[in-house]
């Protein structure tokens, strides 16, 4: 054993506060000699100190501290690295927070974000009464299980070992070779969890004769083995992430957007358009670009979609808006043009359709029921054109037709309008058929 | 330049622009879309987006990334800002500035996914344990959606709070034309920073604002960062001079500066008998019923609330001056009505007006609500 160079320790702040014999205080002082050892800057260095006894550790250190909720230190500590991948981060846990944040040590562990988690497992909750903890193994009596633990203990090292964890060990208070554990899991990049099995002499020692011995039967017992689980190092998260992201700096696209009116439109007051269909029949994308060509011919417009939380079944409802003033409410009670486009879509507004007053129009396709109305229905003719298999593009068809009839904006628009995308070929065409379309009969 | 989209850009544009530096968030209707801009162009600036485990690591991530310097964002809905409420109160306690947007839908619990509402206000107010102020704005369409994301960045780094931006599933996912053409121009507040020389004490916080200066942890000063409550240096204290300074000065530091946040926009008329008080896209809706009323030749006003927390209290008693009866039109059974209430002079009716069917309240809606007041049968 070399001596000690430095301490992080705050010796204004010592001693521990921990009951005598805890092994709270030889799992910080092993530590500290870790740090030691590998001469870490204090000014880079986090402790992350969960809840509970162990919770009060990182006070005694001079160090940066992060003292959290229960259970959510490694979440702060992947914060911390992603923000600032050069920290040294350290984890200060015990059973009970690998309990009810066991969900962020599987993903911490999959992310293999680089920071090392010290478990302070003495088997149970020590600063609230020696309750049972994930960690409890089997016939133990604490405070919530007085007739003995019916749960199977949580492997807690191996847990994160089996999911990506690249520097796992299990080991204890009295492991003479602690300190060399806990330099090899610092050194680690990546994710390092370090099990340290202690007493609480306060609670679950006295109440299950836990001694060095029994701790060692217990683990045997358990099939737990102990001393350093894995060793695997593999690429740290938070540099992989900057890694694989660094050669798309650059200005977001979001950022570079804009829509250049270059066309003239004649649309004098507000017209409202519903767009009925079903799901994965381009109904949104259809009433985007006839929304985006009205802004492209200096008219204002706003987009309203409604669908089922399914994606890819189901009705698909749009209400654009075309005014040449601002537009507030975006909601469309009385649509002026209607597009019956499925059987899905117009059982959701037959009722609408229904209420229509004279002026109204409804273009519909021939194979959505019939609805009594007094606006002006117009069955389109899918069937006459080389389109009548291609549904997807029906909704924008449909569009471009309508389009013609009210003259709110040159087609010229819709066209640009739906240009952009990367099915613009097939999609220019649709426009133009549907500019074309014809009425059945 | 006009350009067409919808509130989900706004907000991340708006990320954008104020220089956030992290987000974090999990998959969630209406609010899924903003994960996606930023996932997709934060680490084009340098940052870092990540989807979290689930709703408690983003919040955990956030504040992590806020403490060592980042300038962070995350967004949900409903059931997910019941799983940030325990992390709401560390960010109050630690002090932790961040932006929080809630795409509202319609609850309770998994509620209506695809569904407006707007049901989340008192709790955003009141949503974590002590019942210490946030800040919380609430945009009324996609402009404001930029406009007021803005303004939550700088009232977050100003106070060291979090910041809601209050919105729902119609002005996340609804497009609507804007100008923004001078967006950017608004300038980026920065972050009230400890300077290198000296003695730092990360919670120490001298009047007139009450707001410790920030130190990155992994900067010049050593820094305690905790949940706990605590003295200057981030100890853990029982004293009750010291427990009783922190949790004044948690509250006064925003609601003493309650002006400096309030936004409100005022379209009031001296002779009217008829305030509509509305927030969020409730709001468009209020603004066409009282154009609507007034050519009808009706004296009405208006008041939008865009800062909803802490509440106006000044701008809402100067509106309801004079006026017989106030209209609160909210996606809701009546939350903000009750702030409404508690402030009306003696005398003066406070009528909601409320929708929980899943569809917008209409400006006909309002419109009726107004009418029925102003005619004389009524009266
Ligand atoms: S209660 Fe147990 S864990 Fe807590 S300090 Fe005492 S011995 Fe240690």
């Amino acid at each position: 054993m070399s001596t000690q160079l430095r301490t992080y320790l705050d010796p204004a702040t010592l001693p521990f506060p921990f009951c005598p014999g805890c092994g709270h205080g030889t799992i910080l002082e092993r530590l500290d000699q870790a740090l030691a050892r590998l001469d870490v800057d204090p000014a880079k260095l986090v402790l992350v100190s969960d809840i509970g006894c162990s919770g009060l550790s990182d006070a005694y250190f001079a160090t940066h501290a992060f003292h959290g909720l229960h259970g959510r230190s490694v979440t702060y500590a992947t914060g911390l690295k992603l923000a600032n991948p050069d920290l040294q981060v350290v984890v200060l846990m015990g059973d009970g927070g690998c309990g009810i944040g066991g969900h962020h040590l599987i993903n911490a562990a999959r992310r293999n974000i680089g920071v090392t988690v010290v478990v302070f497992n003495n088997l149970n909750y020590g600063m609230t009464g020696g309750e049972h903890s994930v960690s409890t193994p089997p016939a133990a009596v604490t405070s919530t299980t007085p007739l003995g633990q019916l749960e199977r203990p949580m492997d807690i090292a191996g847990t994160v070992a089996v999911n990506g964890a690249s520097f796992v060990a299990r080991t204890s208070t009295f492991d003479t070779t602690l300190t060399d554990v806990l330099v090899r899991a610092l050194e680690n990049d990546g994710f390092s969890l370090v099990d340290v099995w202690e007493l609480c002499t306060a609670y679950f020692a006295p109440a299950n004769k836990l001694s060095r011995k029994a701790m060692a039967e217990t683990m045997t017992t358990l099939g737990f083995r102990s001393g350093i689980l894995v060793d695997e190092p593999r690429p740290e998260y938070a540099k992989a992430y900057r890694a694989q992201h660094a050669g798309i700096l650059g200005e977001p696209a979001l950022l570079a957007r804009g829509l250049e009116v270059r066309h003239e439109a004649t649309l004098d007051r507000r017209l409202s358009w519903l767009f009925a269909g079903a799901a994965g029949k381009r109904i949104g994308s259809a009433a985007g670009a006839l929304a985006r060509g009205a802004v492209l011919s200096g008219l204002w417009a706003t987009q309203r979609n409604d669908y089922p939380v399914t994606v890819r079944t189901g009705y698909s409802l749009s209400e654009i808006i075309l005014s040449p003033d601002p537009v507030l409410f975006t909601g469309v009670a009385t649509p002026d043009v209607v597009l019956d486009l499925s059987a899905e879509g117009h059982a959701r507004v037959a009722a609408r359709i229904a209420g229509l007053p004279r002026g109204a129009r409804v273009y519909r396709s021939p194979d959505v029921p019939e609805t009594e109305t007094e606006a002006d229905v117009i069955t389109l003719d899918f069937a006459g054109t080389g389109w009548a298999r291609k549904k997807e593009s029906w909704a924008l068809m449909a569009a471009a037709r309508a389009l013609r009839d009210t003259d709110a904006y040159p087609v010229e628009a819709l066209r640009e309008a739906v240009g952009a995308g990367g099915a613009a070929t097939e999609a220019l065409a649709a426009v133009d058929a549907g500019h074309a379309l014809a009425e059945v009969g | 330049m006009r350009e067409l989209i919808d509130g989900a850009e706004a907000i991340a544009r708006a990320a954008l622009h104020a220089g956030c530096t992290f987000f974090s968030g999990y998959p969630i209707t209406p609010a899924t879309p903003i994960l996606l801009h930023l996932i997709r162009e934060l680490p084009k600036v340098g940052g870092t987006a990540i989807q979290s485990e689930d709703e408690i690591a983003s919040m955990g991530f956030c504040i992590g990334a806020a403490m060592a310097g980042a300038r962070v964002m995350t967004a949900t809905s409903g059931p997910g800002l019941s799983l940030y409420s325990e992390s709401v109160g560390l960010a109050i306690m630690g002090e932790v500035p961040m932006v929080i947007v809630d795409a509202q839908r319609m609850g309770p619990a998994t509620g209506g996914a695809t569904t407006v509402a707007q049901g989340d206000i008192q709790f955003l107010r009141w949503g974590t344990s002590g019942g210490y102020p946030v800040i919380v704005l609430a945009p009324a369409d996609v402009a404001e959606c930029y406009a007021l994301t803005r303004r939550a960045f700088d009232l977050a780094e100003r106070f060291r709070v979090p910041v809601f931006v209050a919105t729902d599933k119609e002005t996340v996912l609804g497009k609507a034309t804007v100008d923004a053409a001078s967006w950017d121009e608004v300038p980026v507040r920065q972050r009230p920073t400890a300077p290198a020389g000296g003695s730092f004490l990360p919670y120490r916080a001298d009047p007139p604002d009450g707001v410790p200066l920030m130190s990155p942890l992994g900067g010049v000063h050593l820094v305690r960062f905790t949940t706990s409550t605590h003295d200057e240096r981030g100890r853990l204290t029982r004293s009750p001079v010291e427990v009783d300074r922190l949790n004044r000065r948690l509250a006064a530091k925003v609601e003493d500066h309650a002006d400096e946040i309030a936004m409100v926009r005022a379209d009031l008329q001296s002779d009217a008998d008829t305030l509509v008080v509305s927030y969020g896209i409730t709001a468009l809706a209020a603004r066409e019923a009282i154009a609507s009323a007034r050519e009808t030749g009706l004296a009405v006003s208006g008041l939008t609330v865009q800062s909803l927390w802490p509440v106006p209290e000044g701008e809402l008693r100067a509106a309801m001056r004079g006026v017989d009866r106030v209209l609160v039109p909210e996606l809701n059974l009546g939350q903000y009505r009750l702030e409404v209430e508690r402030l009306a002079p003696d005398g003066v009716q406070v009528v909601g007006i409320h929708r929980v069917d899943g569809e917008l309240i209409t400006p006909d809606q309002i419109f009726d609500a107004i009418g029925a007041h102003e005619s004389p049968e009524v009266a």
